[in-house]
């Protein structure tokens, strides 16, 4: 057992999960600051929605799916100038997350759209029959109401980042897909693969959780 | 209070030229101040178009709605604003907010309308006590019955001090026991407050328990307009003839297998609890088969009527005997064939 852990350098590895952690933190709060008024537009402007707009709507969504058919490493790269200019560097924990957040914000914003769709028209109906404005509804019904399925939203999205993390490695990002890309992969380090890849699980069911004990809370239906 | 003038409504249809449908086609009508008017009609006769165009939630493709002297359609954010907190409305299915308590929700209007937090407390208050919900003020409608939360949806119709309460099929969902629950509190609402109903549904036992006015909806078209009792009772067109039989359950056809003349007969007020029926037919000689029929109240008035199939004997002297004892008598079928 010992031998298997030969290669294991713990402090490496803390530093590796906490630059995880901080892309993770960093990218999910502008995700969501980014992707939720995203989603909620793109709600709002759809068919026999309150602010529809076919183009608008169109426009948008089309921005979104291109975003979204990208493949996460390509966009990596072909953010790089992007990236600099933005963070001035296009390596390390804030090199990562604009192609984090670009990648994500257009994922989470469909979800957010999908989970606005859920609210049950007659509640936003019944909004506007008690005198409620459009902004009233939007935030003192809709979103309130959306809430088990916005943070539903949230969870899938902060584990699809937590993968996207990984493959940020390969810019030289840092964290544990780093770690696991670098020693594990490329050099045969087995241990440190399997290490990283546990502490990856790990928060992956960590946020899980999380999120569904908040769904669980947040939802009175 | 509410008027409308020539009212059609045409939707759009889902193709891009052409399939446009009329919801509702040259309605005139007008509701009293302090009236409960029913509209009765079928599902997709244009009710809750009807409904929805009072308080703006639709706009007239033609024709003129005029609402507590606003007219609808002319009326810009605010005033539409102004209008429904001065219009309530519950629905079918309560359309509560799942993701606030049942105070909430009643809050959620005065909240809307920027009443304080004081305010907002004490009317809350009042208002669940009203409809007796004070103890589940904490709960979640999820947590309620079908009765409570129309409860609720009322108590927070009633929020803005409404003068107009519109209620969509508010019934359509519940239970009979629960139906007239809620119906007996509406009632008192109307009696009590003053408030002007417009109630729509497609069972004519809810317009019977509260109406004083109703109007037959069909097609878009309002096919008839009458006191209840009127209606109820001496129904003019077909369509409101069939939702009476409807609520007798007596079958459109009773008359057609059985022989004799079918006749419906109506007793009203006293005439209602009088053993009039075996008196007439040992006079008369003639035999009779009840084939349908109840006794009722149109909401104070004690009525029955009597579906039979007359055979033998005199049966002119029968019904000028019914007649004579203040009977209405109505020719159904004549001899089944
Ligand atoms: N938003 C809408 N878009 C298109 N057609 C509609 C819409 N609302 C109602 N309709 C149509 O208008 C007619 C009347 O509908 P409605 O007023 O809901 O009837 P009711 O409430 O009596 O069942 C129906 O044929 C229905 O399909
Ligand atoms: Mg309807």
């Amino acid at each position: 057992m010992s031998a298997f852990m030969e290669n294991i350098d713990w402090s490496e590895i803390g530093q590796a999960t906490l630059d995880t952690l901080s892309m993770l933190g960093g990218s999910m709060v502008l995700t969501v600051l980014l992707g939720l008024p995203l989603g909620v537009i793109l709600f709002l402007t759809g068919p026999s929605q309150m602010l529809h707009n076919r183009i608008a709507n169109g426009v948008l969504s089309l921005v979104i799916n291109i975003l979204r058919s990208v493949p996460f490493v390509i966009l990596l790269i072909v953010m790089i100038p992007l990236t600099v200019a933005l963070v001035g560097t296009s390596l390390g924990v804030a090199g990562a997350i604009p192609p984090l957040v670009a990648g994500a914000a257009p994922f989470f914003a469909r979800l957010v759209e999908t989970a606005l769709r859920e609210v049950d028209k007659g509640v936003i109906e019944a909004s506007f029959a008690m005198g409620a404005r459009r902004r009233q509804v939007v935030l003192g019904a809709l979103l309130p109401e959306a809430m088990p399925g916005l943070i539903a939203a949230a969870t899938v999205t902060a584990i699809a980042l937590v993968s996207y993390t990984a493959m940020a490695g390969v810019v030289g990002a840092g964290g544990l897909g780093d770690l696991a890309i670098r020693f594990g992969y490329q050099r045969f380090q087995t241990d440190v693969m399997v290490v990283t890849v546990v502490l990856l699980l790990v928060l992956v069911q960590a946020l899980q959780m999380v999120g569904d004990a908040v769904v669980r809370k947040v939802s009175h239906r | 209070m509410i008027t409308f003038e020539d009212v059609s409504k045409t939707y759009a249809g889902p193709g891009k030229q052409g399939g446009d449908r009329a919801a509702l086609a040259g309605v005139s009508l007008s509701v009293a101040p302090g009236e409960v008017f029913g509209v009765i009609g079928a599902s997709g006769a244009g009710k809750s178009t009807l409904i929805r165009l009072i308080n703006g939630l639709e706009k007239p493709s033609g024709g003129k709605v005029v609402v507590d002297g606003d007219d609808v359609a002319a009326l810009g954010v605010e005033g539409l604003r102004s209008l429904r907190r001065r219009v309530g409305m519950i629905f079918q299915h309560f359309n509560l907010l799942s993701s606030k308590t049942v105070a909430g929700n009643v809050a959620f209007p005065l909240k809307l309308a920027g009443r304080s937090d004081a305010e907002v407390k004490a009317r809350t208050a009042e208002l669940l006590e009203r409809v007796g919900l004070t103890d589940f003020a904490n709960k979640y409608p999820a947590q309620l019955s079908g009765g409570q939360k129309q409860r609720v949806g009322i108590a927070r119709a009633l929020a803005t001090g409404p003068k107009v309460l519109l209620c969509d099929e508010a019934t359509s969902a519940l239970d009979p026991e629960t139906t007239e629950q809620i119906l007996e509190l509406v009632s008192n609402l109307n009696r009590e407050l003053g408030l002007t109903i417009v109630l729509i549904t497609h069972e004519m036992d809810v317009v019977r328990r509260v109406c004083d006015r109703v109007a037959v909806l069909e097609g878009g078209k309002v096919v008839e307009t009458g006191p209840v009792e009127q209606v109820f009772l001496h129904p003019a067109s077909a369509t409101a003839r069939r939702f009476v039989t409807e609520a007798d359950g007596v079958p459109g056809e009773a008359g057609a297998a059985v022989d004799g003349r079918v006749v419906r007969l109506t007793f009203r007020g006293e005439a209602t609890y009088r053993p009039i029926l075996g008196a007439v037919a040992r006079e008369t000689g003639v035999d009779y088969s009840i084939l349908g029929g109840r006794i009722h109240r149109l909401r104070e008035t004690p009525y029955g009527q009597l579906t039979l199939s007359l055979t033998g004997g005199d049966v002119e002297a029968a019904i000028r005997r019914f007649q004579a004892d203040g009977v209405r008598v109505d020719l159904v079928a004549e001899a089944g064939r």
